[in-house]
């Protein structure tokens, strides 16, 4: 196990109260693992990777759990401690290529400070290292290219920039936070096939973070549905879609208009919109907007129970009645 | 069903990037290239093209936003340039436009009922005594409710305020909405809400939609006919039925297989070489032939022109 986090609370404490963005979610990711965090905006999928690196800013901060990194406690570290462990050992690719690079240094600096920093070679080896990772990453004349600047690049090129840097200390963990979603289409599908390869390359963990299905569904191995800050859902891919449990998992499926959908009828909708966070339903958070919702619904909040590697979070999988899941 | 409300012949519009110092342009950016299609009435025509391939700007050409740099619009048989200011007026309240960003697309001083209400002022639909049930219901239209006429933009989720985008289209009773990537900016359960609603408002004001979106799995759910485009040209109109299933142009192709489906047959992707070119100096030949996967002699020589391979499907390469 590389990974394990355990209860974790991430909270922002505004003037007007105290917004949970991630309550209580507990995971774990195995070496050479593809776990995906689906959710919508707001659903707290973010914030987790950002916990997960130590980057959250105040006013926020993580109010309790632990982050079990090879069993040392992330969230007991120093500052200094977790640089020793960011960039070199868990790495992340951000969401937005064109932003998360800075625009007054050359592509070759960039990445070059990433690998002195953690690793005890010369600026020449360096530079020979970060021209070899733009060669693997797929970008033509690496040599040249590395004297760039981030604006001579397109989108899908600074998202490759993007995944060099993360991947020139050979992580154990790469966060990827949206990796494709400012991407079009085609650039998506060789990003994704990139990740792929990498993966494969490396034997690396990553921790894909998105809100497109799709993508969940071609790259994953295991998901995690995340709704208002709780995991809702937990199985691994093919199991998540083709046997959806949560009622907030099955209405997403249902809604997204596929391409190979030969019906005109409506979409399926979920009704209504993500309760403010400020102002939870009492109760399950989705149970305002859900179909089956049931008079206990809008007063606990239920469990995540596990049942043969599926968890699912709602009271119409209560244990007691856990020969009806099977009949589902 | 098959009266056409608007043809476009060999629309162009260009960018001056760069001049001399005489004023001559030296750098141009073609962002639509010799474009022409037919919208029926009653239809839904989506356009889809991934992001610098001249959509959005067509769609505004459209709208009357942006001036041709040379072609014809016909709409309802009389061409565009034609009208005299009266006429061309009329043609500006025909058709409406529904923006991408609900965030960006509303001004943030005006309270929504004013929002909805200024286009109905300034064209003299209604007096004003009237004006106020008109934007009730609207709103009732697009599901909101009466009170929230007087809150301000801020106060709206994002799906909330794409209803408020489509409202005031719809507000001048348009006979062609100009969809401009109504959801992208939205969530998966909010998308579906707007979808539905777009659908539903089809039928009861017997609209025509222009739908560009970059989301193919969006456009076949919405569109009756769809047009493919790339780097300021179309390369591919067909029926939605017949696109999707059976995709003539490498590049719808190669678009079709990168979207990823939920679906448990693997299948085979193709996976295109590099990124798109700049406009500004676009391959010779055909446009896609830098990254064609079937590329052959006559591609990087001469463009393809659009012809009609089988009834009602068109395709601009030279493999037809």
């Amino acid at each position: 196990m590389l990974l394990e986090v355990k209860n974790l609370r991430t909270e922002f404490k505004l003037k007007r109260g105290t917004v949970r963005a991630v309550d209580d979610v507990s995971f774990t990711i195995d070496k050479g693992e593809i776990l995906a965090i689906v959710g919508e905006s707001g659903s707290g999928k973010s914030v987790t990777s950002l916990s997960l690196m130590g980057l959250i800013q105040k006013p926020g901060g993580v109010a309790g759990g632990e982050i079990l990194f090879k069993s040392q406690d992330l969230t007991k570290l120093s500052q200094k401690e977790l640089q020793q462990i960011r960039g070199n050992k868990i790495s992340m690719i951000f969401q937005e290529p064109m932003t998360s690079l800075n625009p007054v240094w050359r592509i070759k600096d960039q990445i070059m400070e990433n690998i002195m920093t953690h690793m005890k070679i010369s600026k020449k080896e360096a530079l020979a290292r970060t021209v070899e990772m733009l060669d693997t990453v797929g970008i033509p004349s690496p040599a040249e290219r590395a004297n760039d600047y981030p604006h001579q690049m397109s989108g899908g090129m600074r998202q490759r920039v993007m995944t060099a840097m993360a991947l020139s200390c050979e992580p154990d963990l790469l966060i990827a936070d949206e990796p494709t979603t400012a991407l079009d289409v085609t650039i998506q599908a060789q990003i994704l096939e990139l990740l792929y390869q990498m993966r494969e390359k490396f034997n690396m963990a990553v921790l894909l973070i998105t809100h497109d299905l799709g993508v969940v569904y071609e790259a994953a191995d295991r998901v995690i549905v995340m709704y208002c800050g709780k995991i809702v859902e937990e199985a691994d891919v093919k199991t998540l879609f083709e046997h959806p449990q949560h009622p907030y998992t099955v209405g997403l499926l249902q809604s997204i208009p596929q391409i190979d959908n030969e019906s005109d009828e409506h979409l399926y909708m979920i009704k209504g919109m993500v309760p403010n966070p400020l102002h939870m339903p009492p109760g399950c958070s989705f149970s305002d907007r859900c179909d089956r919702c049931m008079e206990r619904c809008t007063k606990e909040m239920p469990e995540l129970q596990e049942i043969n590697g599926h968890k699912v979070r709602c009271f119409l999988y209560d244990k007691a009645e856990e020969g009806e899941l099977s009949a589902k | 069903m098959n009266e056409v409300l608007m043809k476009v012949q060999d629309l162009s519009k260009y960018f001056t990037i760069d001049t001399d110092w005489r004023g001559k342009p030296v750098s141009v950016l073609k962002a639509v290239d010799e474009v022409s299609f037919a919208i029926n009435k009653g239809e839904a025509f989506g356009l889809v093209g991934e992001s610098g391939c001249g959509k959005t700007t067509l769609g505004k050409i459209l709208v009357n936003l942006y001036t041709p740099t040379s072609g014809k619009i016909f709409f309802e048989g009389k061409e565009l340039s034609a009208l005299n200011k009266k006429q061309r007026r009329s043609y500006c309240k025909d058709i409406q436009m529904i923006f991408q960003d609900p965030y960006a697309s509303l001004n943030p001083r005006m309270t929504i009922g004013d929002i909805i209400a200024e286009p109905i002022i300034i064209n003299k639909l209604l007096p004003m005594s009237e004006v106020e049930e008109r934007v009730i219901f609207l709103l009732n239209c697009v599901g909101l409710a009466r009170h929230q006429r007087n809150r301000f933009p801020h106060e709206f989720s994002g799906g909330q305020r794409q209803r408020v985008g489509i409202a005031r289209a719809l507000a001048v009773e348009p006979k062609l909405i100009v969809c401009d990537e109504p959801v992208s900016a939205l969530d998966v359960s909010i998308q579906a809400q707007v979808l539905n609603l777009l659908d539903d408002l089809k039928e009861e004001f017997k609209l025509t939609y222009l739908f560009i979106a970059h989301g193919l799995g969006v456009v076949k759910h919405i569109s009756d006919r769809v047009g493919v485009m790339y780097l300021g040209k179309l390369v591919e109109i067909a029926p939605k039925k017949e696109l999707y299933a059976n995709p003539l142009n490498p590049y719808t192709q190669a678009l079709l297989s990168a979207i990823p489906v939920i679906n448990s047959e693997k299948k085979e992707r193709i996976i295109l070489k590099g990124d798109v070119p700049s406009p500004i100096n676009p391959p010779a030949g055909c446009r896609f032939s830098s990254r064609c996967f079937k590329e052959f002699g006559p591609c990087k020589l001469n463009t393809p022109k659009l012809k009609e391979v089988s009834p009602d499907h068109w395709v601009a390469c030279h493999l037809f």
